[in-house]
């Protein structure tokens, strides 16, 4: 009775959706947008100040906002501070995570298996390489697909890795709350500095350079390595403390 | 049509969210529909023959036709505070498996 109760509760909702998108001529169906026609065009061109320069891979100097990845540009240059509350965000959940398993004389879940010398070798091995490519994301960020997010990610994914193939690893849990702690003051920091000398929080105060270069476009590449440690460090909170328990 | 293809995956996770009972299937389910939406908002930005919004050497101008890149940041904040809600209801099931034996809801406080 339960489900047939939510599959027509459910059919119901999806019909509106359906119904009102389809019958409303404000929205734009698959296929048919035209970012030129909406704010996302000024981002394109990087003209949200109206100062109408051609953006030319490689040639164009001094752009308002110099990443060659407009998605970067959005997220940590025209958007930072909603970044920054997105950091935020995550920082609290993994707070939370940490209120609800921390504690103190914890040690690591046992594996139910032992790992054998290749196994240890090999992990410590695919450590390096991961680790090594989850930082080339988050550096590149503003020039490729990618950054602080997939970045940090990644970094995390390699200490997970270790924690899955060593039965004794167990991460500096200290460590990664300074470099936690670091990377978000240091955010907020750039953004007074930029306050004080540009009049805005988050400003970009640094010269932009040329768009492509990998040093280019100011304070996003740093504020794009420092989400990148923060979020990396983060998760590997929150994977130590799924993976510790207890000492009874 | 992609549109669409969302708007079932959010039909498929309200539909878990309502009648599933346990911790760790409800979790799935809300990060069912969360995938949905997250479709439905990348999909809205697209349009035919339409580039990925990154300049490069060989799409190098201002003028060529870039999808809209404001749904995809839009997209990347949803997706890292989704990562955020599902780690914490992880550890809250971890905590209800802890403290009742059980990660379904209909056997707790049954002893």
């Amino acid at each position: 009775m339960k489900h047939v109760l939510a599959f027509i509760f459910v059919i119901v909702v999806g019909g509106m959706i359906i119904y009102a998108l389809q019958s409303n001529d404000q929205f734009t169906q698959y296929g048919d947008n035209d970012p030129r026609q909406t704010t996302s065009d000024a981002y394109i061109n990087r003209d949200v100040r109206d100062t109408n320069q051609d953006v030319i891979f490689g040639e164009s100097d001094d752009l308002e906002s110099a990443p060659a990845n407009t998605v970067t540009a959005i997220v940590a240059d025209y958007r930072s501070f909603d970044t920054l509350g997105e950091i935020t965000v995550l920082f609290i959940s993994s707070l939370g995570v940490a209120l609800l398993l921390g504690g103190v004389n914890k040690k690591r879940m046992a594996l139910n298996y032992t790992p054998n010398f290749m196994l240890r070798v090999g992990s410590r091995a695919l450590f390096g390489i991961i680790l090594m490519t989850g930082i080339f994301i988050a550096v590149h960020g503003h020039l490729t697909p990618g950054g602080g997010f997939p970045g940090g990610t990644m970094i995390a994914s390699s200490v997970l890795l270790l924690y899955l193939a060593d039965d004794q690893f167990r991460t500096k849990v200290t460590g990664f709350k300074l470099l936690e702690s670091f990377a978000g003051m240091t955010y907020v920091i750039i953004g007074l500095v930029g306050l004080f000398i540009g009049g805005y929080f988050l400003e970009n105060f640094l010269p932009t350079g040329t768009l492509g270069n990998l040093f280019s476009a100011g304070i996003i590449p740093i504020i794009y390595v420092l989400i990148g440690l923060k979020v990396g460090s983060e998760i590997t909170g929150i994977i130590d403390n799924f993976l510790t328990e207890e000492a009874l | 049509m992609l549109q669409y293809a969302a708007i079932i995956l959010f039909m498929i996770g309200l539909y878990g969210l309502l009648t599933q009972r346990h911790v760790i299937k409800i979790i799935i389910s809300l990060n069912i529909l969360e995938m949905g939406l997250n479709i439905f908002i990348v999909s809205v930005g697209y349009f035919e023959g339409g580039l990925a919004p990154i300049f490069t050497s060989t799409n190098n101008t201002n003028a060529l036709a870039f999808v809209d890149p404001l749904p995809q940041a839009l997209v990347l904040t949803a997706i890292v505070i989704g990562v955020g809600t599902t780690a914490l209801g992880l550890a809250l099931a971890r905590k209800i498996y802890a403290e009742y034996g059980t990660l379904n809801l209909d056997e707790m406080g049954e002893e």
